[in-house]
């Protein structure tokens, strides 16, 4: 194989893994924007998502069966997100510390009851035919470049996912609400946005859009209680670096932790990849401790 | 006073630009030591920004502050603070669970090296001083009550306590009176006042009332440049002014915001 | 509490644990033993958490440097160096030879004194890093939640060096003393109830000195101590440091009792379950942390060999309900009126008032 198409199909994985991590970062760092708490659950939700699926294709088994089961991952999510925003995080929202403790708590008891219902192995989501196929190159610099067609799949997801909210923040009237929240809740509150109800949908939708990803996991390898768990600290350091609540800012992070962990894998094994990552992160806080995206505060504690 | 001494505090050309938008533009001022002087203007018009370039939170654009003779335009804020200026905040910034006689203890430190804390002694000078700032604000029988159990006015006064105790040459007081009623408010002029000679103060305030009880030189800020300058008569007087703030805050009732 | 009840309960505890060997049988007490070295880490968390309002998902890090600096000279020890005799499980790796950073190790001396320092002073220099540049809150929760992965997952990659999964066991000796025996374990456990009331005084001395009325003003208001002129970096990096350094005692006393350090103790999950501990006896009382750190643990050796998926919806209940309804922890409930609980519920309220108004 050729170096060029080795080093090329690295890049392309990176932006794949990317992918994933804007998905499972989007909700974690639009919600964290908002109310500056972090959902330790929200891997979870993409346990969920992938679950969701496994049932989808039982019913709604064919090629198409993986375009029902990402609406109803979307949805499905979103409800259970929804209603733990309102059961526990609203509560405990003015003691971000306290919220990451106990939404791990409801983290622990969704997957012990996942390993109730279907078992601690894990269940597989086979990929519809159409979805089985890797684009090849025979020939020129790149000959021996696989795309799988999973691989691509994924970032079209991602991208159109990302353009959905990013139309949804900037053109309607919710995105107008959910920006003013964002810069300064008490006048938003005092112009008559209801702050509750922008808290609540958001973060549902940010759940829904794990849960889409959990779709997509499940074609990646197996749905395990645990599997939200392995996607969860990459998307947290998204979140860390990307700034307060930036789609953009969440977007490029994803790249640089994606594209960081693909091409450092090419010299080290991932457990190593792993530390080097926390050592690039722990860096980036030197140069840029507020993130890709800067937000300006007037509060003194911010 | 027959000699104008130095300025403690000149501010020579200022500008501060967040992103485009100009908060401060161009905005020379020079404090005296010891000295009272009053900022006011209408919301908006960068009383705060002001402050906050001071003390450092907030960096130039353009222009420089200079401190006793000495340029701190970019100096880090605790060392800001450790030159001899200390800064209250709008909202009341105590310590909610430290006890009132602690916060005026953590504020009154003389050595403020880490190394020097672990120690359960507090020199008896730093003591001493504290219990008299605690009586300074009125707060005696509050003594050993955590900052969070204080009321609304009373965190205020502490917070000026805690200023004081800091013992900078130059105290910035951004709306010491903000959610006060008139008598409070009354009280807070009057130990605003004994401060004067020991601090020079520079008080940023919306009520009328209040900056007519401290009866000191007035700048008038608007739109983030220098409107007007002189005592609150002929601030009063100044049409220029009553056109821009004082006409409009006088029709429409509430000062604070 | 009264001020002689408080006395009399701080003498009968301590009483009961100096002659617990005596009264309980050697199973419990090998429980209680490893519960208490728990407790030793439970206090650094209560100073980092309750008092500097720094909250550590890594504490198992620094649990696992001072295991494993501890554990690496009891594989060494009895071994002839010189004569190339290697651990066994490097044997069974296919290590050709003693890796050059094992060495020092073969030295009680240094392996002790590396279980206090090398985790003290990680946990030092990392926190420096993050809080120099005003990091901290919920962004250094989670980083040091990656930390414990990276440490962890480390660890077991790393087999021909560390033990991989399995971790470092199957030790007998130290300083030449047999430490399987019952007799060593009532040593082993009267060493860790010193180091637990030790911890204690050390801790109240330093929170009752201006030092730790510093740590909680900084947890008040960091940037209001900031404009008071006070850098708040160094009183957090010194809290952070201690907890470490604390961990890592706990960590050499557990492996100690347990016989046995691996990376199980030391990940994601275990680290935040010790923060649980704490959660559950009283973030900002001493003898909380002490008492949190026994309680759960007790009841997870009791539900969780007979009922092990019961114990992880209890777990996870406990986590929901602890910092839900009962922020002060069961410390907490023997104050009601007055000091933390109090404290804490007025902290809680804060900005949710303050956005109120």
């Amino acid at each position: 194989m050729h170096e060029s198409a080795f080093l090329l199909g690295q890049v392309f994985n990176g932006f794949s893994v990317a992918s994933l991590f804007i998905l499972a970062a989007l909700g974690l760092a639009l919600s964290f924007g908002l109310m500056r708490v972090i959902n330790m659950a929200h891997g979870e939700m993409l346990m969920l998502g992938g679950y969701l699926a496994y049932m989808t294709l039982q019913i709604v088994p064919g090629p198409l069966g993986i375009l029902v089961a990402m609406p109803v991952a979307f949805v499905g999510a979103g409800i259970v997100g929804g209603f733990l925003e309102f059961a526990v995080i609203h509560r405990l929202s003015a003691r971000p510390l306290d919220t990451l403790l106990a939404t791990w708590g409801v983290s622990l008891v969704l997957q012990q009851a996942a390993r109730n219902m279907f078992g601690a192995i894990g269940v597989e989501v086979t990929a519809p035919t159409w979805l089985n196929h890797t684009v090849s190159i025979h020939s020129g610099f790149l000959s021996g470049l696989d795309l799988p067609d999973t691989r691509i799949f994924i970032l079209i997801v991602a991208a159109i996912v990302l353009g959905l909210i990013a139309a949804l923040l900037n053109k309607t009237r919710l995105g107008l609400y959910v920006r003013a929240v964002n810069q300064d809740r008490p006048t938003a509150a005092a112009m008559g946005v209801n702050a509750r109800l922008i808290d609540l949908a958001v973060f549902a939708l940010g759940t829904g859009v794990a849960g889409l990803a959990g779709v997509i996991l499940a074609l990646l390898g197996p749905v395990t209680p645990t599997v939200g768990q392995s996607y969860i600290v990459p998307a947290f350091l998204v979140v860390i670096l990307g700034g307060l609540g930036s789609l953009v800012g969440t977007t490029i992070a994803s790249l640089i932790i994606g594209l960081f962990t693909a091409l450092i894998e090419i010299f080290v094994d991932v457990s190593v990849a792993q530390v080097l990552l926390l050592v690039f992160v722990i860096l980036f806080i030197q140069i840029r401790p507020q993130g890709v995206i800067t937000v300006r505060t007037r509060a003194l504690e911010g | 006073m027959n000699a104008i001494p130095a300025p403690i505090l000149m501010m020579e050309n200022v500008t501060v630009d967040f992103d485009g938008f100009k908060a401060l533009t161009d905005v020379s001022l020079n404090l005296t030591p010891g000295d009272l002087r009053i900022l006011i203007g209408p919301n908006g018009a960068g009383k705060s920004t002001l402050c906050d370039t001071i003390i450092g939170r907030v960096r130039p654009t353009s222009g420089k502050i200079i401190f006793k003779d000495q340029v701190i335009t970019n100096l880090p804020e605790q060392e800001i603070v450790r030159r001899g200026i200390c800064r209250k905040f709008q909202t009341p910034g105590v310590l909610p669970t430290l006890t009132v006689f602690e916060n005026l203890l953590v504020a009154g430190r003389k050595n403020r090296a880490w190394y020097r804390s672990f120690t359960t002694k507090t020199p008896p000078a730093e003591t001493a001083r504290a219990e008299e700032i605690l009586t300074q604000i009125g707060l005696e029988d509050r003594r050993n009550i955590i900052a969070a159990d204080l009321a609304h006015g009373e965190k205020q006064w502490l917070e000026i306590g805690m200023v004081v105790a800091t013992d900078a040459d130059l105290l910035l007081l951004d709306e010491p009176t903000a959610g006060m009623g008139p008598t409070d408010t009354q009280r807070t002029a009057q130990l605003i006042l004994s401060l004067l000679g020991r601090h020079a103060v520079l008080v940023i305030d919306h009520d009328m009332s209040f900056v007519e009880a401290l009866n000191g030189y007035v700048t008038v800020l608007h739109q983030g440049q220098i409107l007007a300058e002189g005592t609150v008569a002929e601030i009063r007087a100044d049409a220029q002014v009553t056109a821009v703030y004082l006409g409009r805050a006088e029709d429409a009732e509430p000062a604070h915001a | 509490m009264t001020f002689q009840k408080k006395y009399i309960f701080a003498a009968a505890a301590i009483l009961f644990g100096a002659l617990a060997p005596f009264i309980i049988n050697p199973y419990e007490l090998s429980l209680l033993g490893r519960f208490l070295a728990l407790s030793i880490l439970a206090m650094g968390i209560m100073l980092t958490w309750g008092e500097a309002g720094i909250l550590s998902l890594g504490q198992g890090v620094f649990f696992g440097l001072g295991g494993y600096a501890l554990a690496m000279h009891l594989k060494l020890e009895g071994l002839n160096l010189a004569n190339g005799d290697m651990p066994d499980f490097m044997v069974w790796s296919g290590v050709s030879a003693l890796p050059g950073f094992w060495y020092p190790f073969a030295n009680p001396y240094f392996s002790l004194a590396c279980v206090v320092i090398v985790p003290g002073a990680f946990a030092a220099a990392f926190s420096w890093l993050v809080f120099r540049r005003r990091v901290g809150g919920v962004y250094f929760a989670l980083i040091t939640q990656a930390l414990a992965l990276a440490f962890s997952t480390l660890l077991i990659s790393q087999q021909a060096y560390t033990g991989g999964f399995n971790g470092l066991t199957d030790y007998s000796t130290m300083f030449g003393i047999d430490i399987t025996t019952e007799y060593a374990a009532r040593y082993i456990y009267w060493i860790t109830f010193l180091f637990v009331v030790a911890v204690y005084f050390f801790l109240r001395w330093l929170l009752a000195s201006r030092y730790g009325v510093m740590l909680r003003a900084t947890r008040d208001g960091e940037n209001r101590v900031r404009f008071l002129g006070h850098d708040p970096v160094p009183y957090k990096v010194v809290a952070f440091g201690i907890a470490g350094a604390l961990a890592g005692i706990g960590g050499a006393l557990f492996t100690l009792h347990a016989g046995v350090v691996s990376p199980a103790l030391v990940g994601v999950v275990p680290s935040i379950e010790m923060v649980v501990w704490v959660a559950v006896g009283g973030r900002n009382i001493l003898w909380g942390a002490i008492a949190g750190t026994l309680l759960v643990n007790f009841a997870k050796d009791q539900i969780s060999s007979a009922f092990p998926s019961l114990w992880l919806y209890g777990l996870g209940a406990l986590f929901i309900l602890a910092v839900s309804f009962l922020p002060a922890g069961i410390a907490g409930l023997f104050r009601p009126g007055s000091g933390e609980e109090r404290v804490m519920r007025r902290i809680l309220s804060r900005r949710k008032l303050s956005t109120a108004e």
